[in-house]
């Protein structure tokens, strides 16, 4: 069930194999709900649900699949997940379902997803594909994480909502980065962490 | 069987479909009511936060219970006027706030608009109004409190659909809904409804009017048409209002210098 083979498919994408930072994918949304930190923490969690069951679900289908319309059953697997997830957020964090807005009806087009399935799913059994999916799904969820947190605190100064920076700080002349709040700044963010982890990951670094 | 002949393909794309459509009308049908109770709960929360309340809302452990009870505590009416001004009876004003694109979209003699009656702790009487109209990108909307003088601006709250976010977006700040306190919509008995004027301090000393958003021009442009035609729909009731209070122990009331911040 665990074995060292399925558990690298799950620590992978967390580090050498990252979706955003090593394949640049999904960078779309990366940039756009990671201003706070929960809505990127929702994001976080409803693609990863989307990718571990579209994995499944495709593995589990790739039998019987006609080859003419693999892309298509893929997209119909896939939009259900991600309108079942929608509806749910609707219904249960409804302020931040409006704050990702049409951002979760985007994750259908979010490359990882579509670009797991293809290259891992469908050639593979559905334990694996289910690891593979959670690994890919937490991967892309940590560095929107790790770029919320930033941009929340210095754009905001809180944190999940709550003051962390306090008060007497803007007294004393601090102001928030408004900067931080913007798409573009989200975009150097993640530049910044792809610098890092390169510089500690030499291999990575194209010739 | 062949799994590439167009028979395995079709049937196998039917069943599909057809196993697809099930689970997402059971999900939709499950979720509806949670769904549709949410919405209620945004809208009133938005009434409540137009007239400076319900503030703790993100505070609260169950904020669907803390609004419906502050929304019932200070909602005290709410009624149905029409193109005319006079009340429509029967009517729900709760549910037009679904409506308001066709509501505005129709001739004014066919237009049913919602008001909302609230009254503070201190007595003071505000009339929530529901304005509808168009950013740069999609639909914008909001509520307008109107002291009890019926010309005096209360509190705003503006939402959108999506507007650019840092830009056009910005009309949902506090910072910007801040400045319509105490604005007038009337000159003498002359309507003037709020513009919103570009620059800042561009709008300083002006009683009708309060600054744009900068780098949202279009949608503050937006935010004044939408005030401008949605108070003249409302114009035939304001007018009556106006006239039945045009006595002078009234306008004692009206013209007390209470503003929304300090009635909480």
């Amino acid at each position: 069930m665990f074995s060292t083979k399925n558990l690298k498919l799950l620590w992978g994408p967390l580090n050498m194999n990252n979706p955003v930072i090593v394949q640049i994918l999904g960078i779309c949304s990366a940039l756009a709900v990671t201003a706070k930190l929960k809505p990127a923490f929702v994001m976080a969690v409803s693609v990863t649900v989307v990718t571990a069951f579209s994995n499944l679900v495709m593995s589990l289908l790739r039998k019987g699949l006609p080859n003419r319309i693999r892309i298509i059953v893929q997209l119909v697997v896939i939009a259900t997940l991600v309108i079942l997830v929608d509806q749910v957020l609707k219904a249960y964090v409804y302020d931040v379902s409006k704050q990702l807005s049409v951002f979760v009806g985007l994750i259908i087009t979010n490359c990882i997803i579509m670009g797991r399935v293809e290259a891992f799913a469908l050639s593979n059994k559905p334990w694996p594909s289910f690891l593979d999916g959670i690994g890919n799904g937490a991967g892309y969820g940590l560095i929107l994480i790790v770029v919320a947190f930033v941009r929340e605190l210095f754009g905001s100064g809180t944190l999940w909502g709550y003051r962390i920076i306090p008060e007497s700080a803007y007294l004393h002349g601090y102001a928030n980065n408004s900067l931080m709040l913007l798409p573009p700044m989200a975009l150097v963010i993640v530049g910044v962490i792809i610098w890092i982890h390169r510089s500690k990951n030499r291999d990575l670094i194209e010739k | 069987m062949n799994k590439n002949s167009n028979t395995y393909i079709i049937i196998y794309a039917s069943v599909m479909i057809v196993i697809v459509a099930v689970l997402l009308s059971v999900a939709a049908m499950a979720l509806k009511s949670r769904q549709q109770a949410n919405i209620v709960v945004e809208k009133q929360g938005a009434i409540l936060s137009t007239i400076g309340l319900g503030g703790d809302a993100d505070k609260v452990k169950d904020k669907t219970e803390y609004i419906k009870q502050e929304y019932a505590k200070y909602i005290i009416d709410s009624y149905v006027v029409d193109g005319e001004g006079n009340r429509v009876q029967g009517a729900e004003a709760f549910g037009l706030l679904d409506k308001l694109k066709e509501q505005y979209a129709k001739p004014q003699s066919e237009r049913q608009l919602p008001v909302f009656v609230a009254r503070l702790d201190d007595g003071t009487v505000l009339n929530v109004l529901a304005v509808y109209g168009t950013g740069l990108w999609g639909p914008i909307w909001g509520y307008i409190a109107l002291g009890d003088d019926w010309k005096t601006v209360r509190g705003v709250v503006f939402d959108h659909q999506g507007e650019t976010p840092g830009l056009g977006a910005e009309i949902t700040s506090a910072a910007f809904s801040g400045q319509f306190v105490g604005k007038t919509i009337f000159e003498a008995e002359q309507f003037t409804g709020i513009s919103v004027l570009k620059g800042s301090g561009a709008s300083a000393g002006n009683d009708h009017a309060v600054d744009a958003v900068s780098g949202g021009t279009i949608t503050s442009r937006g935010v004044e048409s939408m005030l401008y035609s949605c108070l003249e729909a409302y114009l035939p009731l304001i007018r009556r209002q106006r006239a039945e209070q045009a006595q002078p122990e009234l306008q004692q009331v009206s013209i007390t210098d209470l503003t929304v911040e300090n009635n909480e």
